[in-house]
């Protein structure tokens, strides 16, 4: 009778792994809820667990952005899903002169997701929105069946401050305008691919993901006249010069020598046949900045520790070309990523 | 970056591009075999950078480009059963079938992944005993290897779930194809550093002869491409058609004899057809007796599949260097990277896709 263990034939399993029960508006998601989101984010408008959130007045303009967080894998060198959410929607905002205040975030959980993962990033988020003294203030849980989604999707919306008198947008970008570019670029999509299954290879490379908005402040307020910012994000520096381009209806020059881009991030690029130009960025933002003002702004930019550096300028024609100058002194076109960047053959 | 910039070094390409101003005394038409070589010299301006008598045309070094359209309607084909993981290097995916891509047939629920090397393919069998496991198997001399390795390990682990769609396509019956064309206009090669350093180039000696072109041998970099034609050039203007070797640093006449090894034990040459080119005797590579049984089109029948290629489309004539990419008239309008007509428009090493990213509105022919 040594083996005998006294056992209950229906365990009560401890819930581990997100249900399908975990959305249906019964208690269960209530228990997900308090356990995992009141308890990572503090803000006491959302624990008035009402419908929305009720905003302070504010005098100046607002600017108003949202963004959806797709990736896998959801935790990275670097980063995470959740981090990334708060990020994104706060860089948006900072791209419009703004000060971010308040964030909403909905999450679509799959089933089967490991709530220690989905507590993990949901204090990343807390940990994040807390650097900007942004506050998430109204949320939303919905659970798919499994196969119907991919772990962790989040939306974030997100309302700023406009600090700026004169609007930053593409259509004030000038011939003449200096392009100046916030960092190095590529380390994001490098540190994606690095950990991605089927393409794993060792590296100490870490994403470049970051909140741009300290680094966007010190910009404007250095009195700079600054006509445009953009995030460099999907598509990387290629497509923000491209789309910046098409919509002022004025040509970019920028000189490949004055790109920073790490060692480890072109070996990648090397080894994949991929462009580090055309690799995204979580932490980097091109401004675009009238002429005579590019040093200080480029001051203000390395005042808060950023690696700035002028990259080029805008001319007239033609235009909504994007035109580089290799390291070989040859100019050729920088063209914007025509779909998925795909690993080459050989 | 270490062992790279040292290739790149702007005032050495500088010095390179005035020695050959000074050596080419007379139009020449050579062209660069791979496609690897081909985006180098549109990616850093190279053939803006060389004199106008100079002319670049574009070899078949592409491996997606040349694969034919009959075999990636079969891949599709397969990939959308509901027993089969299909793997294939990413590149292959965009590349348009007759009605399909892989990558649209992935949208369409087709279990369709992305490798990066065949054998994560052979693991992904392992991991999945109830599915069956495809590979995509496309490319040179340089990746036959490596689907050789594959085939070898599966075979060696007793796997049943994993089998090959073969592709593999060999350099130079190409090149000789080319050479022996009517309309060949092709006087010098620049080969692929990379498919010699993995086959040798011992071969190329006897096509060089046969034909009366010089071969150079030659790599990637901006330099290795700038100092492979100053090599060509010197050859053609003194009338010499030898093989010599600009890519020392990596390739070796005898090539790598543990991978040929391997390929010719898992390979045998045999006919195929190339897209755009059409049939090349013993260019391509097909399983071996020993290894049929890792054959995917024996594996999955999937009838009889008559492709049709989009009749716009002249990537046979940019492939053979007999028409340069801009100079189709779907360039740029009906053929782009978005909505392609032909494998060299999405390929990262097609001549299209080169011309179409780095100069789009080039017109020096």
């Amino acid at each position: 009778m040594t083996d005998f263990k006294l056992s209950c034939p229906v365990p009560a399993a401890p819930q581990k792994t997100v249900t399908l029960g975990h959305g249906s508006g019964g208690l269960l998601m209530k228990k997900l809820i308090r356990d995992i989101f009141l308890a990572a984010f503090p803000d006491p408008a959302l624990h008035d667990e009402h419908d929305g959130a009720i905003l302070e007045p504010c005098q100046d303009k607002l600017a108003f952005a949202t963004d959806s967080f797709v990736i896998r894998p959801i935790f990275f060198p670097g980063g995470d899903i959740g981090s990334l959410a708060v990020h994104g929607t706060a860089n948006d905002l900072a791209m419009c002169g703004a000060q971010p205040l308040y964030l909403s975030c909905g999450f679509i959980l799959e089933e089967g997701l490991d709530l220690e993962e989905l507590e993990k990033a949901a204090r990343s988020m807390a940990r994040a929105a807390d650097e900007i003294g942004l506050r998430i203030v109204t949320g939303d849980t919905k659970v798919v069946e499994r196969g119907k989604g991919d772990k962790i999707y989040i939306n974030t919306a997100g309302v700023g401050r406009v600090i700026t008198e004169n609007p930053i947008l593409p259509s004030r970008v000038r011939p003449g305008d200096a392009v100046l570019l916030s960092g190095d670029v590529g380390a994001h999509g490098a540190a994606i691919l690095s950990v991605r299954e089927g393409l794993r290879f060792e590296t100490q490379l870490v994403s470049d993901a970051a909140h741009l908005w300290p680094q966007v402040r010190a910009l404007l307020e250095s009195e700079s006249e600054i006509h445009c910012l953009r995030d460099l994000t999907r598509g990387g520096l290629a497509a923000a010069l491209n789309e910046i381009a098409e919509k002022s209806g004025c040509a970019v020059a920028v000189e490949e020598e004055l790109i920073a881009i790490m060692p480890e991030v072109e070996g990648a690029c090397e080894m994949f046949g991929l462009d580090p130009l055309s690799l995204a960025c979580e932490g980097r933002f091109i401004a675009f900045v009238a002429n005579g003002y590019q040093e200080k702004a480029l001051a203000a930019l390395k005042g808060a520790g950023c690696a700035a550096a002028i990259i080029g300028k805008v001319l007239e024609s033609p235009a909504g070309e994007v035109r580089l100058k290799t390291h070989l002194g040859v100019e050729r076109i920088l063209d914007a990523p025509s779909g998925e960047a795909l690993p080459r053959i050989c | 970056m270490k062992y790279v910039d040292e290739f790149r070094d702007a005032r050495a390409a500088e010095r390179y591009a005035k020695l050959l101003k000074a050596l080419v005394k007379r139009p020449w038409t050579v062209m660069e075999v791979c496609g690897g070589q081909t985006h180098a010299i549109v990616r850093f301006g190279i053939d803006r950078m060389i004199p106008e008598r100079l002319s670049l045309v574009h070899g078949p070094g592409c491996p997606v480009c040349v694969t034919p359209l009959e075999l990636i309607d079969r891949a599709i084909a397969i990939s959308r059963r509901p027993e089969v993981v299909f793997c294939s290097f990413g590149d292959m995916l965009r590349v348009p079938g007759s009605g399909w891509s892989l990558s649209q047939a992935r949208a369409q629920g087709a279990d369709v992944r992305v490798v990066y090397s065949p054998l994560d393919a052979v693991e992904l069998a392992r991991q999945l005993p109830q599915r069956q496991v495809v590979f995509f198997a496309v490319g040179f001399e340089t990746t036959a290897p490596m689907a050789a390795m594959a085939a070898h390990q599966a075979k060696a682990l007793g796997l049943k779930n994993f089998s090959l769609l073969v592709a593999h396509v060999l350099v130079p019956p190409a090149m000789e194809a080319i050479l022996s064309s009517p309309r060949n206009k092709v006087q010098g090669f620049l080969a692929a550093g990379h498919v010699c350093t993995v086959a040798g180039f011992e071969d190329y000696g006897p096509l060089a002869q046969k034909y009366k072109v010089p071969i150079v041998v030659t790599g990637f970099e901006p330099l290795d491409i700038l100092q492979g034609l100053a090599m060509l050039v010197r050859q053609l203007e003194a009338g010499r058609c030898e093989v010599q070797n600009q890519y020392a640093r990596s390739a070796r006449a005898a090539g790598n004899r543990t991978a040929i090894a391997l390929v010719q034990e898992v390979f045998e040459p045999c006919r195929r057809p190339w897209r755009g080119i059409g049939p090349i005797e013993s260019s391509g590579l097909r399983l071996t007796k020993t290894y049929t049984e890792l054959d995917a089109e024996r594996r999955f029948d999937v009838g009889d599949i008559a492709a049709v290629e989009a009749k716009d489309c002249l990537a046979g004539e940019v492939l053979q260097g007999l028409r340069k990419p801009h100079e189709c008239p779907a360039f740029g309008t009906l053929c782009t990277p978005q909505n392609p007509l032909g494998a060299p428009m999405v390929s990262s090493e097609g001549a299209c896709a080169a011309y179409h990213k780095y100069h789009r509105q080039q017109t020096r022919a």
